[in-house]
């Protein structure tokens, strides 16, 4: 779960992180009446949306006075912010955080996050702030320093100073650096966080470290123990149809094409996604039907694709495994076919458990059934189909 | 034989008195699988499936010398639970749970490391030894013994797999789920490791996908140890949207990192064989396992 940049530097001060100072606002007057009470010759007004890339994409404006926030916030409120993060469709902001604006000296870069191969919490850190630095340390161009934390145990002190000289702070500004590391640390094991990323980290010219941005994403498994944090969550920010196939135990993700897809496994969902890109087919959707899903909730999930007025045909893919049998699947499909009273055409492709008994219950529903022996006929008849009509 | 499980192996499950415990207990029990024993705090003391149920793992594996164990707790409470099992010394822990917090894996793998367990999962679907045992939750009745082992990610393309290979007339030594969890125990390079020292298997599949770097790490161990045997991959996730978690939480790519195409690259200058389609595995497999006999 993501949180807002606002959020984050709220959270994050508990744990001694400096930032410059602001406040959240939804309206043009809002956002002036902040600026006038922050007094700062120069304010940052900033979008709040869950994407990356937003001041390449004019989502964070400089200005000077608090009437040019205004009109900063009246040109972002309520209006699309497409950045390289947020796909074409871009996000709707609603909210902007209106923010003190400080010189930096120097912009750095921390984050924690888990690394993935030796199951351990590491900070990563940079001499340099900016939006593609993983690209770039990718590539070569950058180099990473790495201070390792185990399962999140404070780190020595020799270490962490060690650390902050690679990116280039001693004396006092390296211990500064090191209590910012120790309290992002305790920030991400005490919140369930599965990242915490600072950048910029602005060394200001009068010597101290301040979070010009935060970014900070709750690990959504332990949401059950982090009620303060879950109460965080906008889903305004998410879309409401995939939240809502959430709710129903399904992993949905809403895509431009015109043939709906529903798979049960996240793996084989995949895979036959692929496949239609390479028939040439165009997905509407991908939709992994989760093993705790009903065929109510299956139901729910075949609704949603008769409702997308988009899809021309439906595509089918079912392995039945221990978990869940053909037959659950063809259940949801015939009840939200009967509710939809829309006729799509429904391309099958069923193996394993109870395959041949969800076969005769296609026959009882009455539904429209093309039934291909393997997922690459199933993937090429979908496309057919939805191309030409057969 | 099979890799990870053998004739001798006995199971205790945590968490068999609950709903899908004892429905996947019963089907293990009914494959054949030795189970000897259950743990579910404060129900010790009782039978359930006609074996004992004990409060702690350490009793249970003191009293009927249970050698590996099968894990259905809830994400609350699972890596507590894999703990116990690693901290009584148990060798084999399969963990089937799914949606366990990160931070409680990190203090898992904590607790495996310098211990003499072997953690599957969480998120697997489990090992299965056609013909032997079944660790886990995968449905059964198309797998057929044989040479073929499976390392997936993915527990419904190795369903899936699974049948394409005894469609091709062979069957599977065993497959592993190593779960579909960005922090989990057993990887893919340890199993290929296993399969390669195992006499009965000739040819292993790899089942990825996008996100992590898991299959680069398979990739790097072939090249430091060599293609000792054949070794064909499938990857899925090649036209996924980037930055969109894919059903599984392992799935994001992040600026390129955990793409497929970087994967199949890598897997391929190791000398294995990547399959572009899902459904022509089974054919693949054979048709290598043909030229290699050749």
């Amino acid at each position: 779960m993501n949180l807002h940049e606002f959020q984050a530097k709220d959270i994050l001060a508990r744990y001694g992180l400096m930032s410059p100072g602001g406040a959240v606002a939804i309206t043009p007057e809002e956002a002036e009446a902040v600026a006038r009470r922050l007094g700062s010759p120069m304010i940052a007004v900033k979008a709040q949306v869950h994407a990356g890339g937003r001041g390449k994409a004019g989502g964070v404006r400089l200005v000077t006075s608090p009437h040019a926030a205004r009109e900063a916030a009246a040109e972002m409120l309520g209006r699309k912010l497409v950045t390289a993060q947020t796909g074409p469709e871009g996000r709707i902001v609603r909210r902007v955080f209106v923010e003190t604006g400080l010189a930096s000296a120097r912009d750095l870069n921390l984050a924690v996050l888990v690394d993935r191969t030796l199951g351990e919490l590491v900070v990563l850190g940079s001499p340099e702030g900016g939006e593609d630095l993983e690209e770039r340390a990718l590539k070569g161009e950058l180099k990473l320093e790495r201070l390792p934390l185990g399962t999140g145990a404070t780190p020595r002190h020799d270490e962490a100073l060690a650390f902050a000289a690679r990116l280039g702070l001693t004396g006092a500004e390296g211990a500064a650096l090191a209590g910012i590391v120790d309290g992002l640390r305790r920030a991400f094991v005490e919140l369930d966080a599965s990242l915490i990323e600072i950048n910029p980290l602005a060394l200001t010219e009068d010597g101290r470290l301040v979070a010009f941005d935060a970014k900070m994403v709750i690990d959504d498994n332990a949401l059950f123990r982090q009620p303060e944090l879950a109460a965080l969550r906008d889903d305004e920010e998410a879309d409401p149809i995939e939240v809502q196939a959430q709710h129903h135990q399904l992993n949905y993700v809403r895509l431009d094409g015109d043939i709906g897809l529903v798979v049960n496994g996240a793996g084989l969902g995949l895979a036959t996604l692929d496949l239609l890109r390479e028939a040439q087919g165009r997905p509407a959707n991908f939709m992994d039907i989760r093993t705790t899903a009903k065929s109510q909730h299956i139901a729910y999930g075949f609704g949603l694709l008769f409702d997308n007025p988009a899809v021309k045909a439906i595509l089918v893919n079912i392995h039945g495994g221990g978990m869940q049998p053909c037959d659950t699947v063809v259940e949801g499909l015939g009840m939200a076919a009967r509710r939809s009273g829309r006729t799509i055409p429904i391309v099958a492709r069923l193996a394993g458990n109870n395959a041949d008994f969800a076969r005769s219950r296609f026959v009882n529903f009455g539904l429209p059934i093309v039934e291909c022996p393997d997922m690459w006929t199933a993937a090429t008849r979908a496309v057919a189909i939805a191309r030409h009509g057969r | 034989m099979a890799i990870l499980v053998d004739a001798d192996t006995r199971v205790l499950c945590q968490g068999m008195t609950g709903w899908a415990g004892t429905h996947h207990t019963a089907l293990m029990m009914d494959y054949g699988t030795c189970v000897v024993a259950g743990v579910t705090p404060g129900k010790g003391g009782r039978h359930h499936l006609n074996v004992p149920v004990f409060d702690r793992v350490a009793p249970a594996v003191a009293a009927t010398g249970a050698n590996a164990s099968m894990i259905f707790v809830p994400p609350a409470h699972a890596a507590a639970a894999m703990i116990e099992a690693i901290e009584a010394g148990i060798g084999l822990v399969v963990a089937v749970t799914e949606r366990v917090p990160v931070m409680d894996m990190v203090r898992v793998r904590a607790a495996l490391k310098g211990s003499r367990t072997r953690l599957v999962g969480p998120n697997s679907q489990g090992i299965l030894a056609p013909g032997l045992a079944k660790i886990g939750v995968m449905g059964t009745g198309a797998e057929r013994p044989g040479s073929v082992g499976i390392v997936s990610r993915s527990a419904s393309l190795t369903t899936e797999v699974v049948d394409q290979i005894t469609r091709a007339g062979l069957g599977q030594s065993t497959t592993v789920g190593v779960g579909g969890d960005p922090i989990h125990g057993i990887g893919m390079a340890e199993c290929l490791d296993l399969f390669f020292a195992d006499p009965d298997t000739e040819a292993v599949v790899l089942i990825g996908e996008l996100g992590g770097t898991e299959e680069q790490e398979a990739a790097e161990f072939l090249q430091s140890t060599g293609l000792k045997k054949p070794v064909i991959a499938y990857l899925a996730g090649r036209h996924a949207p980037p930055e969109r978690r894919m059903g599984h939480a392992g799935t994001i790519t992040l600026h390129g990192r955990g793409d497929v195409v970087a994967k199949t690259a890598a897997l391929r200058a190791a000398g294995v064989t990547v399959v572009s389609g899902a459904h022509r595995v089974g054919e693949t497999v054979r048709q290598v396992l043909g030229a290699a006999a050749r």
